[in-house]
């Protein structure tokens, strides 16, 4: 347990505000401590009726038939639907927001059509007078299945007569579709330079495969949803997610509905990380309630959960990297085999923006695969792509600094990338906080520590992510009594309600008492993209700006006019209006509000944006362990995050993301995997055995919050949400391998496996 | 169907009464009989701390406690820690320190903070963290959490 | 001149070639340049009057939301890029 004093840390501030950079208390806060806050479990309506899924307890098998009469006849159930109720999705694409992707691989993962590709795949559902009646029905459908071999990793699945998981599924081989029926889904390559010279410059060549295991966001709030399909035609849904538009659009496609006849309303939500963004459940819900007639709540079972949503890609990775005697990075070459789970979407793309992200390296060859796997259809997890990304070349980097005798912070800040720099997939980076968050890490007291005692070392790492910008709506109304009412459609899991808020105070010279948000349903706001890609507080901030700054304006032309002057001698400045025309006028927005009625109308701002200027994130470790040699057990003595946010706007809150990413960055480092047997079903699907980290697993996690302005926000802020979830398991690694001088290349690092290291190394045999 | 049962019990200081099958766990009737939504179900088998209440004295998951055995028994849920309208200092000080992002650990995190405070007054760091290990976060990675819990112990001893 | 940054996927239709200086004051003008010397870049880039959805274009390392609408500078780099805009 840490015993240093919690001094949070501020490096390179170099602008001062009024309200943005403060630490208020969250508009939600009174309902969420006291219980009142609805999330979508809580949602309740006249008529209510339940829902439950059935799911497939195979991993891969042909459906041969569904026959749901009996269940149909229980005396409780009020619906039952199958994959017959839905149409098919041929090949329609949708755009989710954050990429294109075929509206079959969603619709069929929906519920299954043809065949089930996972355990826990949905098969059909039912709606019931209560949840226990609907979960006796499920028992009453036969579905006869012919099981068929599944595969289970990428390097099963990718090689030659692997068992197939779609007979439509042919390789795209370097952006080049071919007729090779197969599970690799697609292959791309990125190219700088010249990698064979760059291997025959190099004075020192490491090269190491890796693996990492399909891990879970695990939000601790199971997937809800409610909903009613109207006797109009119109379908309003209630729901626990990250992105309502992204919910209605795909609801409206997959059910043939115009998106006008769909509602949705974000209830309060329980965490997410990537893992709310596919729809699951609510086109299911909205079926049966047309079937039924009544409103359908459908909320998942921990093992549903796990078993039927989104985890993450489990990867096999090969990462070589040369570098000069001078320490100097001459190659690198990655290749990348991420499992997609059932369906083709692998986030192995972003994996490759990042795996060298953080190096100025020449020559940089990478190859990424996108292979399907009988295991659920993966979705984003925190940065996806990157965390498994940088356990291999953090791992690699490090083995260099230890070759080459050099202090493992100066080979990466010798080679750190900066504005100008050239990634592997093209552009040059702008403004970027990479060497100041590896200068706040050297500097740092932790980095000189004195660590003494057997078995106990310390290790560093680094990661890169390039946050999202995309569209985002706002609007601002004034109230008479000179406050503000925000809206605004992203929907607040970690406080960014009250982030977005400060930034059209600051905008207005208002206190943050002063303005009201809300996060309201599809119909009453401008579309707004998903609430991840760390994007919230850059571009939903962005749209609030903006919003505020056409109130301020409208404002500025209002007070104009009462005064009889030239709007363009009319100034704003902290709060109050002020023309400079002859004698002073002055008046400040509270003044003016209660005047707005009767001076031509209430006034109302509103900002639809779809921002460049992204910047960005770098996050950094460092750790110290401590293992103990009978048992594996590694304890963590002290972690430090650090993270360049731009300019954190809450810093409480930017805290929060540092501590919650490292907390599942440990998570996924030290215990979470899937635990699948030979027949691909997971033999851990509950929260006992899926162990994610406790308060006793974990130190205080101090926080160090680095302020490189990104030049294309107007207070500088970057996406902090994603980056600090990447190096923790890459740091940890090397803080092992410095205690007991092991070298893991898997994940996780669970005792069982340091255990096997141990003994590998001290040449130990059964 | 099978007959319903019915319970009397204490419920943050009130007394209820309830219809309930013996088959419902205490968390589904809180929420779904008496309207109590604050408790949250995370896992349903006792292994998240979501639907942590007090019974009897003691913290127990009440997803693993059937609704029957509350009779006669004094029951405190989330609902119940406020004073009226004022926040108990434990509330107040998480919403100062932070302690909560997502929220829905918070009720049953707050639950068995509460009962902690009220049986030790200064606990130590690690204490806190043993106190807490069945209340599962995902967000905040327990820092704001077990800081705000020792703000809200020295908040209650100088109010003595 | 801006310089256009092929993807390597895409040098075929460029003989292989990795870098084109072309004129264009926005991306559009590019690639209609670009299709002019190396027919079939218009069709492999864009799909009716927008880039394709699975492509990005970054301008001087930033990535615009504008698509074809994008102003480009003389001296500008531009990059195409998968259309991933961020994970979660």
């Amino acid at each position: 347990m840490s015993d240093q004093s919690y001094e949070p840390s501020m490096v390179l501030a170099t602008k001062t505000f009024d309200v943005v950079g403060t630490r208020p208390v969250r508009h939600d806060g009174a309902d969420k401590v006291t219980g009142r806050a609805i999330y979508g479990a809580d949602v309740t309506l006249p008529g209510l009726i339940h829902g439950a899924v059935l799911r497939s307890p195979h991993a891969h098998a042909r459906i041969k038939s569904i026959d749901t009469s009996k269940a149909e006849a229980h005396p409780q159930v009020r619906a039952v639907v199958t994959s017959a109720d839905i149409a098919d999705a041929g090949d329609k694409t949708v755009d989710l927001g954050e990429g294109l992707t075929r509206l079959a691989f969603i619709r069929n993962n929906v519920l299954a059509r043809a065949k089930v590709l996972y355990r826990g795949h949905a098969v059909a559902a039912v709606a019931a007078a209560s949840v226990h009646d609907a979960l006796e029905a499920l028992n009453l459908i036969e579905v006869e299945y012919e099981p068929l071999p599944p595969v289970l990793t990428a390097p099963e699945a990718m090689k030659e007569g692997a068992s197939l998981l779609h007979d439509d599924l042919t390789t795209t081989e370097l952006g080049k579709p071919t007729d090779k029926l197969s599970n690799v889904a697609s292959h791309f390559r990125h190219e700088k330079g010249d990698i064979e010279k760059g291997f025959a410059d190099a004075d020192l060549i490491l090269e190491k495969e890796f693996d990492t295991s399909t891990v879970h966001q695990g939000y601790i709030e199971p997937h809800n949803t409610t909903a009613l399909w109207n006797n109009d035609g119109r379908i309003q849904i209630w729901t626990s997610t990250q992105g309502p538009f992204t919910i209605r659009d795909t609801t409206a496609a997959i059910l043939e509905k115009p998106v006008s006849q769909v509602r949705v309303t974000p209830t309060e939500i329980g965490g997410g990380f990537g893992g709310k963004i596919p729809v699951y459940i609510d086109p299911v819900a909205a079926l049966l309630s047309k079937k039924s007639g009544h409103p359908v709540k459908i909320v998942m079972s921990r093992a549903d959960v796990l078993e039927g949503t989104g985890p993450t890609p489990g990867s096999h990775i090969k990462v070589k990297m040369g570098v000069k005697n001078d320490g100097t990075m001459v190659a690198a070459q990655a290749s990348l085999a991420y499992e997609a789970g059932a369906f083709p979407g692998a986030m192995v793309i972003p994996a490759s923006m990042c795996v060298f992200a953080a190096y100025d390296i020449p020559n940089v060859t990478i190859d990424g695969y996108d292979v399907v796997v009988n295991k659920p259809s993966t979705a984003a997890y925190r940065a996806p792509g990157a965390t498994n990304a940088a356990f291999a070349t953090e791992n690699i980097v490090s083995a260099m600094a230890e070759k080459l005798g050099v202090d493992p912070l100066d080979l990466r800040l010798n080679n750190a990338s900066k504005k100008g720099t050239r990634r592997a997939d093209g552009p040059k980076f702008p403004r970027i906080g990479c060497v100041e968050v590896l200068e706040a890490m050297k500097s740092h007291p932790h980095y000189s520590a004195p660590l003494e005692g057997p078995n106990r070392g310390r290790g560093v790492a680094i990661g890169f992510w390039f946050n999202a910008g995309l569209p985002s709506a706002c609007n601002i109304a004034v109230n008479a009594d000179g406050s503000i009412t925000l809206v605004e459609g992203s929907p607040d899991i970690g406080g960014t309600r009250t982030s977005i808020a400060m930034q059209a105070a600051e905008v207005l010279g208002l206190p943050i008492e002063n303005v009201s948000p809300s996060v309201v349903d599809t119909d009453s706001v401008g579309y707004t993209a998903v609430t991840g890609g760390s994007r919230v507080t850059f571009a939903t901030g962005l749209a609030a700006i903006r919003a505020a700054r056409d109130v301020r304006d409208q404002m500025i032309k209002r007070a104009a006019r009462i005064w009889g002057v030239d709007a363009d001698t009319v100034e704003f400045e902290k709060g109050v209006f002020i023309s400079r025309n002859g004698t002073e006028n002055r008046m400040t927005f509270a003044e003016l509000a209660p005047q707005l009625a009767a001076t031509g109308g209430p006034i109302v701002g509103r900002a639809g944006v779809n921002p460049p200027g992204v910047g960005g994130s770098f996050a950094g470790n460092i750790v110290d362990v401590e293992i103990d040699p009978e048992t594996g057990k590694v304890t963590i003595l002290r972690f430090t995050a650090f993270q360049d946010a731009g300019k954190a706007i809450h810093p409480s809150y930017v805290e929060g993301q540092m501590q919650g990413g490292s907390a599942q960055g440990i998570g996924w480092a030290l215990n979470e995997e899937y635990f699948m047997n030979p027949d691909g079903k997971m033999m851990n699907s509950s929260l006992l055995d899926y162990r994610m980290p406790t308060s006793l697993d974990l130190p205080m996690i101090d926080t160090c919050i680095i302020e490189v302005a990104n030049p294309g926000h107007p207070f500088g802020a970057r996406g902090v949400g994603e980056a600090n979830i990447i190096p923790p398991p890459a740091a940890l690694a090397h803080a092992i391998h410095n205690a007991v001088d092991i070298d893991m290349r898997r994940l996780p690092m669970n005792p069982v496996a340091v255990m096997e290291a141990i003994w590998q190394k001290n040449g130990v045999t059964d | 169907m099978p007959r319903k049962v019915q319970v009397q019990t204490k419920l943050n200081g009130e007394q209820v009464e309830f219809l309930c099958e013996p088959r419902q766990s205490l968390l589904e009737v809180l929420r779904d009989e008496l309207g109590l939504t604050g408790t949250k179900e995370g896992c349903n088998d006792g292994n998240c701390g979501a639907c942590t209440v007090m019974f009897d004295g003691r913290i127990v998951t009440s997803c693993l406690v059937l609704a029957v055995e509350a009779e006669g028994k004094e029951i405190t849920t989330v609902e119940g820690i406020a004073a009226g309208n004022e926040l108990h200092p434990i509330q107040q000080c998480f919403l100062e320190g932070a302690a909560l992002q997502c929220g829905v650990c918070t009720p049953g995190i707050l639950v068995a903070a509460k009962a902690l405070l009220d049986q030790d007054s200064n606990p130590s760091e690690e204490k806190i963290r043993f106190w807490l290990a069945n209340n599962l976060c995902r967000c905040t990675g327990y820092d704001k959490i077990v800081r705000s819990v020792q703000a809200a112990a020295e908040k209650m001893q100088e109010a003595r | 001149m801006a310089t256009v940054f092929i993807p390597g996927s895409m040098r075929d239709l460029t003989g292989g070639q990795a870098e084109i200086e072309v004129h264009g004051s926005t991306v559009r003008d590019i690639v209609d340049e670009l299709d002019v010397a190396h027919p079939g870049v218009k069709d492999w880039l864009v799909d009716g009057n927008r880039l394709k959805p699975s492509l990005s274009v970054a301008v001087d390392g930033v990535v615009s939301p504008l698509g074809l609408l994008q102003d480009v500078e003389g001296n500008s780099e531009v990059h195409f890029v998968a259309a991933i805009a961020g994970g979660c």
